[in-house]
């Protein structure tokens, strides 16, 4: 989130859509609820299906499933058409204004330099114009042919309601109304805030979809100012968490890039991610990037970190490839080329698309690693479960292992949650039997993996004998420790540019600011700096006070980046330094004091007078916000309309139709083998969706008692229309195939869920609840990824669980007695 | 004589020995009569703040354990609630939160080491020492015979991709730094957290 959960009370507008707050977010939403009664405010629903968010709203639209970018896109054509942008933000806060590289095209759905046996594109063209001076060049007219108002203008004039709705099946008038609701807040004084959470971005768009709405919500002013943003709610406790300290395969801790293979040097590695200003004066955070590296080099390893060998840089592992990601680690997998696997909390046979698939890649492990609190599907892959796991365990020649992991309320340490506050949380019990926290796992193999290459050699052993472990147990390391290690601390003395001593050696650092680039101080994780200072742990702090009534609460628990509570918020002032409006004020700038100050803590240097003309985007080296998205996207500079990779409409892509090229993401990849495995719409005509419902969380709550009991049995939601024609009613049971497989249950039909028409085609919509499995006290159930396609998107590899083609048929076999 | 005693005030007032009966003979009733049921039930727990392990909302738990505090004397988790000092959740827990008590008592919860041999259709318990010594002795087999330390363009790249690592986003930042320091400093590429689905 780019603001925070009780800030929502602040908005005046609200739009979910992608998500449904109000069930999977329950308590988050009080503050939707909180808005409406106390500030007014207006919610709108944008969803395929009337959801349990939706039946509480002002306002609800229907959209068939993966089509979002067109129905943001038609409201940026809507909002440039009738001049409700918010003009001064624009032009200051935002790219609208400068100029774009003559070279850069869009064409027939294609952007310039595309490579179709690449499915990839060149890139180059995509920046900026710049002068003799090496700064960007501006058209403060906006007027500019190659300006980027004028080309975002150009790229979405297609995008008119008849077009929008045409694809989108969502009614001309409702989508106006919605649109209308939304330019409402271009006005200084009114803010929209977006909620959107798996349902924007399971698709093969789905970054591009998060990425029309922060265009929409730049052009409306709307991002750094209380009660706006563009929030994404987050899953799991401390997905947040895990995402910044880069727990995945092309990053490092605090969203450095990790290196890729032909980045053969340390400096080749620092040039490409040391971002300075591009436009005068501005901030461009990321140009201390040599700083946040080598505090992490010295925390990963030591004393042997030095300037002479590179801070170690050889030690890290080069990717060959972009991404490593989940498809393709199953995809190679399946081809035999995986022999081990580890799965940390992690239920992948229920959690990868296409089951079947995952099935039989996990079978051809050697070894599989599940360590857990709970038992998972995925460790017990080789079980069979009669048809909900027809496998043949005496074929399956995995050794599996299962290791007892501690619960929340046995373990201590720090989640952070979607609001990116760290809360520190306390060990209430010991775990059940022999279970030990996640952390004395890793503690306890790691030392036994070290122990066996200290006496036997082996690869590369240096990384594994030299990393920084001066735990005082070292098979139990502790969370405090830890903690203070992520946070960093000074190895010698720092002082700032007028030779002041701000920092002892030996002293925890009180933040980024003090990061050096010369080896004297060591971090984990930069953007955690802070967390836990000489003043102690900071995720513990516990104070709710509110001092300004607006719900800023800087004692409670510790926020990243440096305790900052709304993200870009210089954004929430005007050029001068005051704020848009009273009720929207949150900093400004006291000339008296020569300072920002006010509720929340300045994301921006706390003395930089708004004379100096620095700009609230201080993470961009031009120091706004991106309208066009440059070379940060595989996609494109701007986002586009293209169909599921499983797509309902025979014309393909409305937009550009008959042309297959572009049909769906072309630089979105597939493996040949689930290009295979796709259904087209003539065999499967039904468009369907996976949710979540609110009793649930995922496939560990059917292991709990409580949960198992008030929502016991596994169902598929279908709406009145295709019930009365496949003669099937509530309670009947039905059979829903994909290319992929199928599952069984019973039908729930309701008029949530309804028929859209999509190119003047009706097209009826099903709804898949996944929280049932073949372990756990509910019901066994079909693991609902036995239907879902195996394919991401072209940005971030996440699976396309939103949007994919279905066939439901009545289920006349007998499901009596023990099923 | 009046003073505002809140509900979990009078509870730690309770707790700390101090008779209901004569606490209401002298005014300071609380607010809620419930309370005396509440404290009865609660009376002698220790209170541990805590998170619930669910969503992204990160809704304030306290967490209700039982058994005196001295050395090899288990806490027994009895009762889960909202905390009401929780700016974000005040008090408050959906129907997940609210079975929190039923997934820590799960009869499905992990108690020992185990492993299901090749072929085999069951669980073998196995002892922790056993485990790590199997399990880092797979490791280091697989990572000896498949590290690459040069790749086909000729770049060095010391990486390791025939295992891979799914990380826990319901564990903590400390479990996350250090699993990300050691898949890392193995070479491993094939490393993933829910965040990717
Ligand atoms: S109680 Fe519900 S809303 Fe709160 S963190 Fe847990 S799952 Fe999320």
């Amino acid at each position: 989130m780019t603001n925070h959960w009780v800030d929502i009370r602040n908005a005046d507008v609200i739009l979910v859509m992608g998500g449904n707050a109000a069930e999977a977010h329950p308590v988050g939403f009080r503050w939707v609820t909180e808005a409406k009664e106390h500030n007014n405010a207006t919610l709108m629903v944008v969803d395929p299906r009337f959801t349990r968010t939706a039946s509480v709203a002002d306002y609800y639209a229907p959209i068939r499933t993966g089509t979002d970018i067109t129905f943001l896109g038609g409201l940026i054509k809507y909002l440039i058409d009738n001049d409700r942008i918010q003009r001064e933000y624009v032009l200051n806060y935002t790219d609208a204004a400068l100029l774009v590289d003559e070279a850069f095209g869009f064409e027939d759905g294609l952007f310039d330099g595309y490579d179709e046996s690449r499915r990839s594109y060149a890139k180059e063209n995509w920046r900026y114009q710049t002068g003799a001076d090496g700064f960007v060049l501006r058209d403060d007219t906006l007027r500019h042919p190659r300006c980027v108002f004028q080309l975002m203008r150009a790229h979405y004039d297609a995008y008119t309601p008849e077009m929008v709705s045409s694809i989108c099946g969502t009614p001309v008038d409702r989508m106006l109304h919605v649109w209308e609701q939304m330019a409402s807040t271009a006005t200084e004084d009114r803010t929209l805030t977006i909620l959107y959470a798996l349902g924007w971005t399971q698709h093969s768009i789905g970054a591009q979809i998060i990425r029309t709405a922060g265009m929409v919500q730049l052009l409306l002013g709307n991002i750094g100012l209380p009660g706006g943003g563009v929030n994404a709610l987050r899953g799991h406790s401390n997905i947040q968490g895990l995402t910044d300290l880069g727990l995945l395969s092309n990053q490092l801790p605090g969203y450095i890039a990790a290196p890729a293979a032909t980045e053969q040097s340390l400096a080749s590695f620092l040039d490409a991610r040391r971002k300075m200003p591009t436009v005068a004066d501005q901030v461009s955070y990321w140009q201390h990037m040599d700083a946040f590296f080598i505090s992490l080099m010295k925390a990963w390893y030591g004393e042997r970190a030095q300037a002479d060998n590179d801070w170690c840089y050889g030690w890290l592992p080069k990717l060959t490839q972009p991404l490593y990601d989940v498809l393709d680690t199953f995809e190679r997998m399946s081809r035999g080329e995986i022999y081990g696997y580890f799965c940390q909390g992690f239920n992948p046979l229920a959690a990868i698309p296409d089951k079947n698939k995952v099935s039989k890649a996990l079978a051809k492990l050697k070894y599989l690693v599940s360590i857990d609190p709970l038992n998972t599907e995925t460790a017990e892959f080789w079980r069979n479960a009669g048809e909900f796991n027809d496998v043949d365990p005496s074929e399956i020649q995995t050794e599996v292992f299962r290791l007892p992991a501690n619960s929340f309320a046995e373990d201590e340490g720090s989640i952070v949650n979607s609001a990116r506050w760290l809360q520190w949380h306390y060990v209430a019990a010991d775990g059940p039997g022999e279970s030990m926290p996640d952390t004395h796992i890793i503690g306890a193999l790691f030392h036994r993996v070290r122990e066996l290459y200290a006496r036997e050699g082996g690869a590369f052993p240096d990384p594994i004998l030299n990393l920084a472990w001066d735990y005082k147990q070292p098979e139990r390391p502790e969370a405090d420790e830890i903690a203070r290690e992520f946070n960093g601390r000074a190895l010698a003395d720092i002082r700032d540019p007028n030779g002041v001593l701000v920092r002892r050696a030996g002293e925890q650092l009180s933040g980024f600011a003090e990061l050096r680039d010369d080896g004297s101080t060591l971090s984990g994780c930069w953007v955690f700096a802070g967390a836990w200072t000489e003043q102690g742990n900071q995720m513990a702090n516990r104070d709710n006070s509110d001092p300004y009534g607006n719900g800023q609460t800087l004692g409670w628990a510790w926020a990243w980046p440096a305790n900052r509570r709304i993200l870009y918020n210089r954004a929430a002032a005007r050029p001068d330094g005051t704020p848009w409006a009273p009720r929207k004020a949150l900093i400004w700038w006291n000339e008296a004091q020569s300072r920002w100050v006010g509720a929340d803590v300045p994301d921006f240097p706390a003395n930089s007078p708004p004379a100096l003309g620095q700009m609230p985007f201080i993470m961009n080296p031009e120091g706004v916000g991106h309208l066009f998205a440059g070379q940060s996207m595989n996609d494109g500079p701007f986002p586009t309309h293209y169909e599921p990779f499983e797509s309902p409409v025979p014309e393909g892509n409305l937009l550009f139709p008959r042309k297959e090229k572009v049909k769906n993401n072309p630089a979105a990849r597939i493996f040949d083998a689930d290009r295979a495995m796709l259904g087209d719409w003539q065999e499967f005509p039904h468009a369907a969706t996976t949710y979540r419902l609110t009793e649930h969380f995922h496939y560990w709550t059917k292991h709990s008692h409580l949960n198992a009991v008030v929502q016991p049995e596994q169902f598929v939601e279908i709406g009145e229309a295709l019930g009365n024609e496949l003669g099937i009613r509530a309670g009947d049971w039905v059979k829903v195939s994909s290319r992929r497989g199928y599952i069984r249950a019973v039908a729930v039909v309701t008029k949530r869920i309804r028929a859209i028409t999509v190119g003047g085609r009706i097209v009826h919509q099903v709804g898949i609840p996944i929280h049932w499995g073949f372990l756990g006290q509910a019901r066994k159930g079909f693991l609902a990824n036995t239907l879902t396609p195996s394919v991401g998107d072209a940005n971030t590899q996440t699976p396309e669980y939103k949007s994919f083609l279905v066939k439901v048929e009545k289920d006349d076999a007998d499901h009596g007695g023990e099923r | 004589m009046s003073i505002r005693v809140t509900r979990r005030g009078f509870f730690k007032l309770g707790a700390a020995g101090v008779a209901s009966s004569s606490m209401a003979m002298m005014g300071f009733a609380p607010e809620a009569a419930a309370a005396s049921v509440r404290q009865f039930k609660l009376t002698h727990t220790r209170e541990t703040r805590n998170i619930c392990t669910y969503c992204s909302v990160g809704c304030g738990v306290l967490i209700y354990s039982r058994g005196d505090a001295a050395k090899n004397a288990h806490q027994q988790i009895i009762h889960i609630e909202g905390d009401p000092d929780h700016p974000v959740s005040r008090g408050a827990l959906c129907p997940k939160g609210a079975g929190l008590l039923d997934y820590v008592k799960s009869p499905s919860r992990l108690r020992f080491p185990e492993v299901r041999e090749p072929g085999t259709s069951e669980w073998k318990r196995i002892s922790w020492d056993e485990a790590l010594t199997r399990i880092a002795r797979h490791i280091k087999t697989d990572r000896d015979a498949n590290f690459v330390t040069t790749d086909e363009q000729g770049n060095t790249v010391n990486h390791w991709a025939t295992t891979g690592f799914l990380a826990a986003s319901a564990s903590s930042n400390e479990s996350g730094y250090l699993t990300h320091k050691v898949v890392r400093s193995l070479g491993m590429v094939a490393f993933d957290n829910q965040a990717r689905v």
